[in-house]
């Protein structure tokens, strides 16, 4: 029988190796968290009692549904937590489990690896008490934890005021919930989102409760910078107005959209296109997932759709494995299925423009804000290293002459703002700016796991 | 159409191109460099940066020595110092077979005049105390160094450029005619140089143009992996070489641990890429660990490789053509071109300009490849499972 690996235990992953296992076979299951549930509907770490009904919301249900259906399915599938893949090669994984590297061989793989925040820098942003708005979920979620007491949250992105209204409902304070694209922009990219009137009213919902609590919700604001001596003891901006506003915080949460983790599917052989509406590369793949022979992409991995999306796309992409597998047509709720996904991922789409990732600004950055904080380097030094003579133009180049995207996190926080610099500089679109290309490791692996090396 | 017209056409805008063009302009000649990509991108900009006198083929001192002169003064010359820093280098042995070897390079160093450490167990921990046990002996040579490699060729090529040298990038030469004493170059973007003289440092690419000129030498791409550790606190001064191959590695004043090892890996010239197998990764941070049992809890964030053109005898091709006059090339620096960079930039210069140079470098003839050239020991040890072309 094939060897079908499935990496991420999300609502997507989850949801593919259900169907999978329900069709009589036997799928691994690699997460690289230690519990199921991926980011969205992440669950506290254990022997930690949080009252997560409350937290979730309106999306309780959800994550209630989601956690039961893995509990039932988990003896009956090969489910690997605390796995990190961190390369692949024809049809080989390489993983780092428990300290140890192995390798795991493979005849389909389904990447549902999720997306991680998307992130503009401004001044002071590597303080200590600044946070991606994923980082200020993960810690209310796995560890029960505030990332401050008072909390401003800023961005571009409706899940400014879910994690607002997440942490207030807990009883931390709320500074500001800032957004930088304008109200009228919102309401032009209305008519868009009303193909899913349940989402939007919902995330409407949000605002309206930190309105009611009194929280300031600013729109079309410009971020000054993050203030601090040695902490974040402020956030600076300028409203819509042109006001310069200051709002005493401890903790700032940055988030402008999510971006698709896509560095597996790369080195999977997945071909990466240039999304002009999300200003991102996404990888290209047909509607059931397909990306490559044997390859399939599923949920926020694959394109931004959001977690019902993801559950959706990942029962289509175990159909597609099943289908191809058996040289057989696609099971009758496949359909169904294609129809839900292509309407919710097009209601993200509309969010993008609704929630801007906002090219100007980033263009606009002052020459000392850091860009790459990994490796320490300013967007003064990338605008610096392309006007010299025979200057890098495009972000491979500029990472090799400046260092930025080289270090720990290999581009995954700087790369999209550095895409933006360099496009901006070179008065150039998004996608002839380049693409900052993966390598494994996909992330940092230590020696030591190689000296433990176990097949 | 562009038409250019130079006294020297230099084609390749690797580290020999950039130097050649340096020096060529720094006489006053007119120089026009053509690269398909961009300066410095390949293996000139990816290699480990070792600018290594230990363990050279013996031949190939006098050239090592004159370009090590060059290195010490690159500020002075180029305006920027590239990471340039003279911490030596440490060749290991892990018993007495490799003693002997390492030994053996040391007498050859010091018969050209370098000065060598001779170290036993002792003294190694006294100066290196978290150096592996399993070192029986070592070799130091203080005067070897390291540079960055990233930034050098983008250095070199501004520097000549500001001495009135052309830089022309992602241009690709399709076509070189002689008539006469001149060459014509045409390329891909539509310009057209004509030449008095041509270098062909195209590296791998490079034999495509010399079989334009009825020769001919059997290059192969490859491509050495190369990996950095995170910052880990400053220990490691010099670069540190395992002579059995199993890894090399030095650490950068801002505390990353660049590391490689043999074998060196198949490339793809024709689609650009030199890919690193997952399984190089694992076994060169084993043997790192193996030798610095300190790093073991450092991590590895991020490798990469180059495309180098080799040749089975692992020496390069630097001269004359045999056929063209007026034509050099200068390639298949099999992996240790980096050191020798600048002087045979400055030996071009030289062929070009005096008619000749005082520095050795018959071995490096194109002329050797008439006959079958005796295969190296290197190869079955440095190289995965490839047959050497003939």
């Amino acid at each position: 029988m094939a060897e079908i690996v499935i990496v991420g235990a999300g609502p997507a992953g989850i949801s593919a190796a259900e169907l999978l296992q329900a069709h009589g076979y036997h799928p691994i299951l690699l997460d690289e968290g230690r519990q199921a549930g991926g980011q969205g509907y992440r669950c506290p770490s254990p022997g930690l009692e949080l009252d997560m009904a409350a937290l979730m919301g309106s999306e309780a249900g959800k994550y209630a549904g989601l956690h039961a259906r893995f509990a039932a399915l988990r003896p009956h599938i090969d489910y690997r937590p605390g796995s990190l893949v961190w390369g692949i090669e024809d049809k080989l994984l390489h993983i780092v489990q428990a300290g140890v590297a192995r390798t795991l061989r493979f005849d389909v793989l389904i990447l549902a690896t999720g997306a991680m925040d998307r992130i503009v820098p401004l001044p002071g942003w590597t303080l200590p008490g600044v946070y991606t708005l994923g980082g200020a979920q993960v810690a209310l979620k796995d560890q029960g934890c505030f990332i401050g007491r008072r909390v401003a949250f800023l961005g571009s992105s409706p899940l400014l005021a879910l994690a607002a209204s997440q942490y207030r409902r807990l009883g931390a304070e709320i500074a500001v919930i800032a957004d930088t694209t304008p109200f009228a922009r919102k309401l032009a990219a209305l008519p868009g989102l009303l193909n899913s009137p349940r989402s939007l009213l919902r995330g409407l919902a949000y605002l309206g409760d930190a309105m009611r609590a009194g929280v300031p919700v600013l729109h079309g604001v410009r971020p000054v910078a993050v203030e601090g001596d040695g902490h974040v003891e402020a956030l600076v901006l300028r409203d819509a107005q042109g006001r310069e506003r200051r709002f005493a915080c401890d903790a700032v949460a940055l988030g402008y959209g999510l971006k698709p983790e896509t560095q597996l599917a790369e080195l999977a052989g997945a071909q990466l296109l240039y999304d002009e509406r999300f200003r991102l590369w996404l990888p290209k793949t047909d509607i059931d997932g397909r990306a490559a022979p044997g390859l399939y992409l599923a949920g926020d991995g694959a394109t931004i759709g959001g977690a019902d999306a993801a559950e959706a796309s990942g029962a289509l992409a175990a159909h597609a494995v099943l289908a191809d597998l058996r040289q057989s047509r696609p099971a009758a709720e496949a359909g169904g299925l294609r129809r839900r996904v292509t309407r919710l991922r097009a209601f993200q789409a509309g969010l993008a423009r609704a929630f801007a990732w906002p090219v100007a600004q980033i263009r606009a950055l002052p020459d000392d804000v850091p860009l790459c904080r990994c490796e320490n380097v300013s967007v003064g030094e990338i605008r610096l290293a392309m006007a010299q003579e025979l200057g890098p133009v495009e972000v491979n180049r500029v990472k090799a002459m400046t260092r930025c995207g080289m270090g720990r996190c290999q581009g995954r926080v700087c790369g999209p703002a550095l895409q933006e610099i360099v496009a901006g500089e070179r008065a150039i679109a998004g996608a002839d700016a380049g693409r900052l290309r993966a390598q494994a490791p996909v992330k940092p692996i230590a020696l030591a796991t190689a000296a433990a090396d176990a097949p | 159409m562009t038409r250019l017209s130079a006294d020297v056409a230099i084609i390749g805008g690797g580290l020999i191109g950039a130097w050649s063009a340096y020096f060529l302009a720094k006489r006053n000649q007119r120089v026009v460099l053509i690269e398909k990509g961009v300066v410095g991108a390949q293996s000139s900009g990816t290699n480990f940066g070792n600018l290594r006198l230990q363990g050279r083929f013996p031949g190939q001192y006098p050239l090592s020595l004159r370009s090590q002169a060059l290195w010490e003064e690159i500020e002075e010359l180029i305006g920027e110092r590239c990471e340039f820093e003279q911490t030596g280098h440490l060749y290991l042995a892990f018993d007495g077979t490799e003693h002997e070897k390492i030994e053996a390079y040391a007498a050859v160093s010091e018969s050209h005049g370098l000065a060598i450490e001779h170290l036993g167990p002792t003294e190694l921990r006294r100066r290196w105390p978290w150096l592996s046990h399993r070192v029986v002996g070592a070799t130091f040579s203080a005067r070897d160094a390291t540079a960055n490699p990233r930034l050098v060729t983008p250095a070199v090529a501004r520097a000549a450029k500001s001495l009135g040298a052309t830089m022309v990038e992602n241009c690709r030469v399709t076509e070189i005619r002689q008539a006469g004493s001149a060459f014509t170059l045409r390329t891909d973007t539509g310009i057209e140089v004509g030449a008095g003289y041509v270098i062909n440092a195209a590296g791998a690419w490079a034999v495509a143009i010399a079989e334009q000129f009825g020769e001919s030498a059997p290059l192969f791409p490859a491509g050495p992996p190369q990996f950095v550790t995170e910052p880990f606190p400053y220990l490691i001064e010099p670069s540190i070489q395992a002579v059995d191959g199993s890894v090399i590695f030095r650490q950068i004043p801002r505390g990353n641990v660049i590391l490689a090892g043999y074998p060196r890996t198949a490339a793809d010239p024709a689609a650009n890429r030199a890919p690193v197998p997952p399984g190089k990764t694992l076994s060169a941070m084993r043997a790192l660990a193996r030798v610095a049992p300190t790093l073991a809890s450092c991590h590895v964030i991020r490798v990469w490789s180059g495309i180098e053109g080799y040749l089975p005898d692992m020496i390069p091709v630097i001269g004359p053509s045999g056929t063209t006059p007026g034509l050099f090339h200068a390639f298949g620096f099999c992996g240790h071109g980096f050191q020798i960079g600048p002087g045979v930039g400055l030996c071009l210069s030289e062929m070009i300009l005096d008619g000749g140079t005082a520095t050795p470098l018959d071995p490096f003839s194109i002329g050797r490849f008439a006959q079958p050239v005796e295969v190296s020991a290197k190869f079955s040890a440095e190289f995965d499972t490839m047959e050497p072309p003939r």
